[in-house]
C-alpha cells in the first residue's frame, strides 16, 4: 500500500511515532470499524478514527439529530437538527478526511441485522447508551469472535473496557441487564457533555492500538472514572467460567432483544402526546 | 477488626458480614445497578449471603448508561 505525498504529510505525526511508523499507518488504513450509535461516544470515536486515516468506518443509528444532542454529540451541528444522524456524521467525516470510506446504516442494531452487519468489520465500537443494545453487541461480538470496545457514561462518570476473543466479556462482569425499573430515567439522569469526549477518545485510542498492535489493550480490566474528582480506576477482571455467553456451559447461544428500558418507554409516551 | 478492600480502599470492620450487608454499609443506593466482584470473581445475586473473609477484595461495578438519551 502506497501513500501519496499529501497522505505522508497528513499522517506525519503518526508516522513519526516509532511504535507506529509507515507500517502502522498502513494497518490503520486497512482497518474496518463499525461504530454503533452516532451519539455522544460515537461522535468523538468517528472524528478521531477519521482523522487517523482509518480505512473504513461503518456507522449505524436510526435516529435523527435533536437539539438536545448538540450539548455532547459534537459530530452534529446546529444546521443538522432533524437530519438522520448517520448522514450528518458521514458528511463531517468526509470533510475531515476524504480518504475514509464511510458505510451508513440508518436503522436500529437488532438481533435481526447484527451478524450480517458486523461480519464486514474487524472491530466494533459500542457507542450506545441503553442496556438492551449493549448486551446485544456483546453477545453478537462474542458469538462471532469479533473484538469490541464497551463504553458507558452517566452523569459525571464513565467506564470502558476492550474485549478480544478469549478475554472477559460484558456478561463476565455484568451477567444480565439491570431490571428496567432500576435504570435511571431520562429526567433523573443527564450527562456532562465533556464526559462523552473523555470516554470516546479512550475508545478511539483502543481501536488504533488494536490495529497497530501498540501497547496493551484494555482487556480483562474495567477502566472507570468520575469527573467530579477526576479519579481514574482500573479494576482487574477476568473471563468467568460461569459466563452465560462465553463460559463453559453457555445459555446464551442466539441473540436476544431485551425489553426497552423504562426510559425509552417514558420518552416514547411523551412523544405520543 | 478485619481489614478488607472495597473499590481499592481499605475498610476496617467487624466480621462476620455478608456481601448484602456490605452493600448497605457502603450506602449503595441501587444494588440492582451494581455487580459485585469478590477477589476478582463475579458474584451472582443469589450468593450475596456469602460471608466476607479478612483480606478480601471487593469491587462494586456500576452499570453505566441508561437514561441520558
Ligand atoms: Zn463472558
Amino acid at each position: 500500500m502506497d501513500f501519496t505525498e499529501d497522505q505522508i504529510t497528513r499522517y506525519s505525526r503518526h508516522i513519526l511515532l516509532q511504535d507506529v511508523g509507515v507500517e502502522g499507518q498502513e494497518k490503520i488504513k486497512a482497518g474496518k470499524v463499525l461504530i454503533i450509535g452516532a451519539g455522544g461516544l460515537g461522535a468523538p470515536v468517528a472524528f478521531y478514527l477519521a482523522a487517523a486515516g482509518l480505512g473504513t468506518i461503518g456507522i449505524i443509528d436510526g435516529d435523527v439529530v435533536d437539539l438536545s444532542n448538540l450539548q455532547r454529540q459534537i459530530i452534529h451541528f446546529t444546521a443538522d437538527v432533524n437530519k438522520p444522524k448517520v448522514l450528518s456524521a458521514k458528511e463531517k467525516i468526509n470533510q475531515l478526511n476524504p480518504d475514509v470510506k464511510v458505510n451508513i446504516y440508518q436503522e436500529l442494531f437488532t438481533s435481526e441485522n447484527a451478524f450480517d452487519i458486523i461480519t464486514d468489520y474487524d472491530f466494533i465500537v459500542d457507542g450506545t447508551d441503553n442496556f438492551p443494545v449493549k448486551f446485544l453487541i456483546n453477545d453478537a461480538c462474542v458469538l462471532a469472535g469479533k473484538p469490541f470496545s464497551h463504553g458507558g457514561i452517566l452523569r459525571f462518570e464513565g467506564q470502558t473496557f476492550t474485549h478480544t476473543p478469549g478475554n472477559a466479556c460484558y456478561r463476565c462482569l455484568f451477567n444480565s441487564p439491570p431490571p428496567p425499573n432500576a435504570v435511571p430515567t431520562c429526567s433523573q439522569a443527564g450527562v456532562l457533555g465533556a464526559i462523552a469526549g473523555m470516554l470516546g477518545t479512550i475508545q478511539a485510542a483502543e481501536v488504533l492500538k488494536y490495529f497497530t498492535g501498540v501497547g496493551e489493550l484494555l482487556t480483562n480490566r474495567l477502566l472507570s472514572f468520575n469527573a467530579k474528582t477526576m479519579d481514574f480506576r482500573t479494576i482487574r477482571t477476568k473471563r468467568s467460567g460461569r459466563c452465560p455467553v462465553c463460559g463453559e456451559h453457555p445459555t446464551v447461544t442466539t441473540l436476544i432483544d431485551y425489553e426497552q428500558t423504562a426510559c425509552d418507554l417514558a420518552s416514547h409516551r411523551k412523544d405520543k402526546r | 477488626m478485619a481489614k478488607i478492600k472495597v473499590n481499592g480502599e481499605v475498610q476496617e470492620l467487624k466480621l462476620p458480614i455478608t456481601l448484602s450487608e456490605l452493600l448497605i454499609l457502603n450506602q449503595v443506593a441501587q444494588p440492582d445497578m451494581v455487580s459485585i466482584q469478590l477477589n476478582g470473581e463475579f458474584v451472582y445475586q443469589e450468593d450475596y449471603a456469602t460471608i466476607i473473609n479478612d483480606g478480601d477484595e471487593i469491587d462494586f461495578l456500576y452499570f453505566m448508561g441508561g437514561g441520558s438519551k
